[in-house]
Formats: structure tokens, sequence, C-alpha cells
């Protein structure tokens, strides 16, 4: 047993904490309070090879790992969680599905250009009565004589919305066989029939765009067919086990920088004519968060671990997403309170941090979505 | 055509600064980083490959750990690397480290068409004397302080960049080129970068790869080859707080002249 990065992870782990800190870090606040997407910044993540990174060199992508995802996503998130939901998105959600069930074809035309970073993909499972219950699809794919498919319903909350190129979509295409009745489909954001509805304005990632999306009599060829018919539940399922790995480690990000910040904030600020980390009462705060924040890492990396070496890792991803999302609640709020007057202003990124946190609590599955899936895994027959 | 690219190893001047009681550098304990203007040279070098196709060299004299910041060039694009150590080599001047480094670009094959490019100077010692004695060692020309560089076949143009402005200088391959940050702004490493590095050869050249070279003596290289010898080494006090006169009146003019004059400045 080895806790080490190895070298190149350590590498890559530099190379992100100098890009976040050069990159990231001077447009972060600007980012979030102006609702802005930063095309400016993925496109340098995409010159580095940052949008791909655990995809094989022959499709485009950087040759990397999932650990080495993970990195990137908690150095970025360190300063940005809006910049670790742009990566984390693109690279699980939007190109995994088609690495893991595209054909040779599919990969060629919809995968490369996502994992060299030419593109950028989103997913789409999420629909106004389908949240938590992903199995209560209301979109629909009805299968035409020529093959091709006809798709109308509409989907909300979707991270990339109108910034993305290329879609994963879930619809309903046997309403008689419940989860068994979904299907995935690969669309393109140029489709005729398909159109972004509403614009969401959330309370954080705020630099990431969330969107509704409509599909009106879309017809899509049958080749657009993601996969078995029938067989959509589970890759949206799979799907999200991986994303998980993603968000806890965005989450593990948000934290830690949180909490870097309130630690150096500490030794600044002098109150009773003492600097704040001389008092017994916040260094214990402070050893509390660490500890969490470190236990967070070990169970974002082993899943990450599992999953690089073929090993079953819904259960330990869902644990990784559940504790790192809860501690980087927990971190930031506390943080906040160490910042007091100043936590609570725009004018230092604490609160911003705080704001960020939640959503981690509540995308890619919910904590308690989460806690079902542990359980079903522990009483899984 | 390649690009050689000599780079050292420097402590990390920004972070904590440790000291020896003989007031010498505790290296072993401070973080290292890529000396800034060699990092300006390679990204110079990479430039030209991007533009050329051109191979990039990087070569660096250290101890073995300094291997890893070889693979971190790498991983910025440079094709290989040579590290040149050995016991041989240690407590190397200036002059020494320049017979070494003259010897390895010698072994690694200079071509007509080839450039070497250093940083202007180091961080830890400041000289700016490395660069300029390697291109007198290997007897080719030399252009120090660039802010820019040209390269048609093997004419190379290059902006000098001087206290009070510009010189632009002409000059033919294979020559050395020291680099000024002006020059550019490196790039980072790349994700692919990083993976691929430990696959490329970094070879290590120690003093039997070396010795049959003529400009490696014993007494022209490590520390009986040093003709410099540190006498002291100090932290120079700090400059104590300015005075600001305000005011354009006779009065503010001669409390002035009565300041300076106390101070035998005037």
């Amino acid at each position: 047993m080895d806790f080490r990065l190895t070298k190149e992870q350590e590498m890559m782990q530099k190379l992100c904490r100098e890009f976040a800190v050069n990159e990231i870090e001077p447009i972060a606040a600007e980012i979030d309070e102006e609702e802005r997407y930063p095309f400016e910044t993925v496109e340098k993540l995409r010159k580095y090879g940052m949008m791909g990174i655990q995809y094989p060199k022959e499709l485009g992508g950087s040759g990397g790992d999932t650990i080495c995802y993970s990195i990137a996503i908690e150095e970025a998130s360190k300063f940005c969680g809006t910049t670790g939901c742009i990566i984390s998105a693109h690279a699980t959600l939007g190109a995994w599905p088609i690495f893991k069930f595209g054909t040779p074809e599919q990969k060629e035309k919809w995968l490369r250009p996502l994992i060299d970073g030419t593109k950028t993909g989103a997913f789409g499972l999420t629909e106004p009565n389908a949240g938590t219950d992903a199995s209560a699809q209301q979109t629909t794919a009805e299968k035409l004589e020529d093959g091709s498919w006809l798709v109308n319903g509409s989907k909300v909350f979707i991270t990339g919305g109108g910034v993305a190129d290329t879609y994963v979509i879930f619809a309903m295409t046997d309403k008689t066989k419940g989860n068994h009745g979904i299907s995935a489909f690969i669309v393109d954001k140029n489709d005729a029939g398909f159109s972004i509805g509403k614009i969401e304005h959330k309370m954080g990632i705020r630099g990431s765009q969330t969107s509704e999306l409509i599909f009106e009599d879309m017809v899509l060829p049958a080749d657009r067919l993601l996969g078995k018919e029938n067989g959509g539940f589970k890759i949206a399922m799979m799907t999200l086990d991986g994303g998980r790995i993603g968000i806890a480690s965005q989450a593990l990000g948000i934290a830690q920088g949180a909490l870097d910040k309130a630690v150096q904030y500490m030794k600044e600020r002098v109150q009773f004519g003492k600097s704040l980390d001389k008092f017994q009462g916040l260094q214990w705060m402070v050893a509390d968060m660490a500890t969490k924040i470190e236990a967070a890492r070990l169970l974002v990396r082993r899943a990450a671990f599992n999953k690089d070496n073929g090993l079953p890792y819904t259960k330990e991803a869902a644990m990784a997403k559940l504790f790192a999302a809860e501690t980087a609640m927990e971190v930031t709020t506390k943080c906040v309170q160490i910042y007091g007057g100043y936590g609570y202003i725009r004018e230092y990124p604490m609160e911003r941090m705080m704001r960020d946190a939640k959503i981690t609590e509540i995308y890619e599955g919910t904590s308690e979505v989460q806690r079902m899936v542990i359980a079903g895994q522990i009483f899984k027959k | 055509m390649k690009v050689i690219v000599c780079v050292k190893q420097v402590p990390d001047t920004s972070g904590k600064v440790a000291v020896n009681p003989d007031g010498t550098l505790n290296r072993a304990s401070m973080a290292t980083i890529i000396n800034p203007d060699d990092k300006n040279a390679v990204e110079a070098a990479l430039t030209l490959k991007d533009n050329t196709g051109c191979e990039v060299v990087v070569v660096t004299m250290g101890p073995p750990p300094a291997e890893g910041m070889l693979r971190e060039l790498i991983a910025m694009g440079a094709d290989r690397g040579v590290l040149v150590s050995g016991r041989e080599f240690g407590g190397s001047d200036t002059f020494a480290t320049s017979q070494i480094l003259a010897a390895a670009i010698k072994k690694i094959g200079l071509e007509a068409d080839d450039i070497v490019l250093c940083g202007r100077q180091a961080i830890d010692g400041d000289t700016a004397q490395v660069g300029s004695q390697i291109a007198e060692k290997l007897n080719i020309p030399q252009v120090s302080y660039a802010a820019d560089i040209k390269v048609e076949g093997t004419k190379v143009t290059v902006k000098r960049m001087l206290e009070d402005g510009h010189m632009t200088i002409e000059t033919q391959t294979p020559c050395l080129i020291t680099c000024i940050k002006e020059l550019n702004e490196p790039r980072y490493m790349s994700v692919g970068g990083i993976f691929d590095c430990y696959k490329k050869p970094v070879d290590v050249y120690d003093y039997n790869t070396l010795k049959d070279d003529p400009l490696i003596e014993v007494d022209t290289i490590g520390l009986k080859g040093s003709p410099t010898n540190i006498f002291k080494s100090f932290t120079p006090p700090q400059k104590g707080v300015g005075r600001m006169l305000e005011g354009a009146d006779k009065n503010t003019c001669a409390e002035l002249a009565a300041e300076l004059l106390k101070k035998h400045i005037i």
C-alpha cells in the first residue's frame, strides 16, 4: 500500500497549482459577480490538455488517469468552484458516456473533439419532474420508419446548457418498461428542433452556465442512439458514478481552498492583542476541519484509484461525494465565521466559496441519493 | 537544426531562505525552482520548435535530483535532457562550470545550424558569467540580453535590451544567446507532456563521459579548477526609511539642500 502520488501525479499537481494561481484565481470573483462563463479559461484548459486528462492519447486525450483528473479539479476548485465544475461536467458527464458506450464511429465524430477540447460537452438527464427520481422521464423518443428518432420534451438545470456543443440526453423509448425503457442519444447544438430555454440564476458556481434544454419535434438520425435501445438508464447511472468523483474533488478543493485562506487570515488578523491563530478555540476548529478534509481526500483518491484499476467504485464514489460535499459546506461555513464580517462581504472570497460549496450537496445526486446508493450497495443481495 | 538550452536549478528565494553558519545558502533545506531566466530560454527554444520543428535539448549540471527539473522541461515540450553530474564537478565556480558545460555541449554535438540558449543569469549567484564563458570556450559568437530572436536558416537576428535602449545584432549559427524575461512568457507543462516525459531520454554525463575533452582537466573543473574564492557572504543591511519632502517653495529647497549637505552628498 502506498499513499504517495506518482512522479507524474506530483507534476500534475504542480502544473494545476501554477495554472490555478495564475489563470483561475485572478478572475474567480469577476465571473461569479458577472455570471459569466469563462470561455478564455476553457481555451487555456484546452491548450494544456486539461479537458481530456483521463482519456487515451489515441482519442485526443492526455493519457492520464482519474487521480490526475481529480487533482486538476481539486486544485482549480481551491480558487474557483465554477472552473472545477466546468472541467468535471465536461470530461465526465459529457465525454464519458460516449467513451464507454459509443461505437468507433461515434467516438471519432463526437468524442475526439470533446477530449481534445475543441468542443465542450454536457449531460441532459434531469427534468422538472424527474430529479432524484431520474426514472420518471417525460421526454420521449419515438422510432420512425426510417430508423431515426423523433424527440420531444425538455430538460432542466443542465450544467453547460447553451455553451456546450455536444449533449448526451436521455428520453423514454418505451414507456411501458419504466427504467428499462430509457435510451441515451447524442445531440448537437445545431440540431433542428433543439433549443436552449431559460438560463438560471444560481446561488453559487455562477460562472458555469445552467439552462433548460428544449426538444420540439427534434429528429435524430439512427446513429445518434448511444448504447442499446432502452439501455439508457444504466448509462446514466454509470456516468454519474464517475461524475461523483469529479464533484467530490470539487468539494474537496473548495474546502481546502477555504481552509488555506482562513489559516493565512488567522495569522494576520489581530484581536485582543494577539493573532487569531493563538486562540485555542479557533485552533481546534482548524484541526477538525483539516482532519475532515484529509479524510475526504482519502475517500476521493480511493474512489479514483478503484476506477483506474477496474475495481468497483459505485459505493466508494458515493461515499466520497457525500463526505466531501458535507465537509465543504461545513468548512466554508466555519471559515466565514472565522473571517467574521469580512467573511460575509463580497470583497473577500469566503462568502463565494460558501455559496459554491452548497451545490456539491445537490448536483449529480443529492446527499440523500448518495446515502441511498451507499445503503443499496450494503444491502444488495 | 537543434537548440541546446542550459538550465540551472536554483533555490526558491520567494519562500524560506536558509543560510548556513558560514554564510553560504543551505540549498538542501530550500525548495528549488527552475531559474527564471532559463525558463525564458526554454520558451524561446520551444517557440523555435513550434515554428521550425527543430529539436530541443535541455542540459543542466547538478546533483541527481536535478533530473526532476529536466523532466518538467520535457513536459513543457523539450525533446530530451542531459544531466551533467559527478562528484568531480562539485564546487565549480562559473569558470569551471562553463568548462564542463562547454564540454557537455560538444559531446551532445554542436552542428553548423545549432543554437545554444542560456538564461541571462541565475537568481542565486547573479553573475551572468556562465553563458558568455561557454560561448568563449566553444569559440562561437555570443549575443547577450536577448529580448527578441529571429532565425532564418543560419542567420540569427537578436534584439538586445540594454539599460538605455535596444541594439539589434545579426549573427550566424552556431551561436550562443542569453535570454531575459522580456523575451517571452514561458508556457506551462502540458498534461499530455507530463505523461510522456518519463518515456523520453535523459542522458547522464559523468566525469568519465567528458574526461577526454581538452576542457576537462583536474585543475579546470570542480573546486580545484575554480579561481573564485568566496571571502565573505552576508545579508546586506536593509536601507533605512527615506524621508519625503513636499513643496515647491524656497524653504523646502533650503531644507533639502541642508539635509544633503549634512550627509556630505553635496
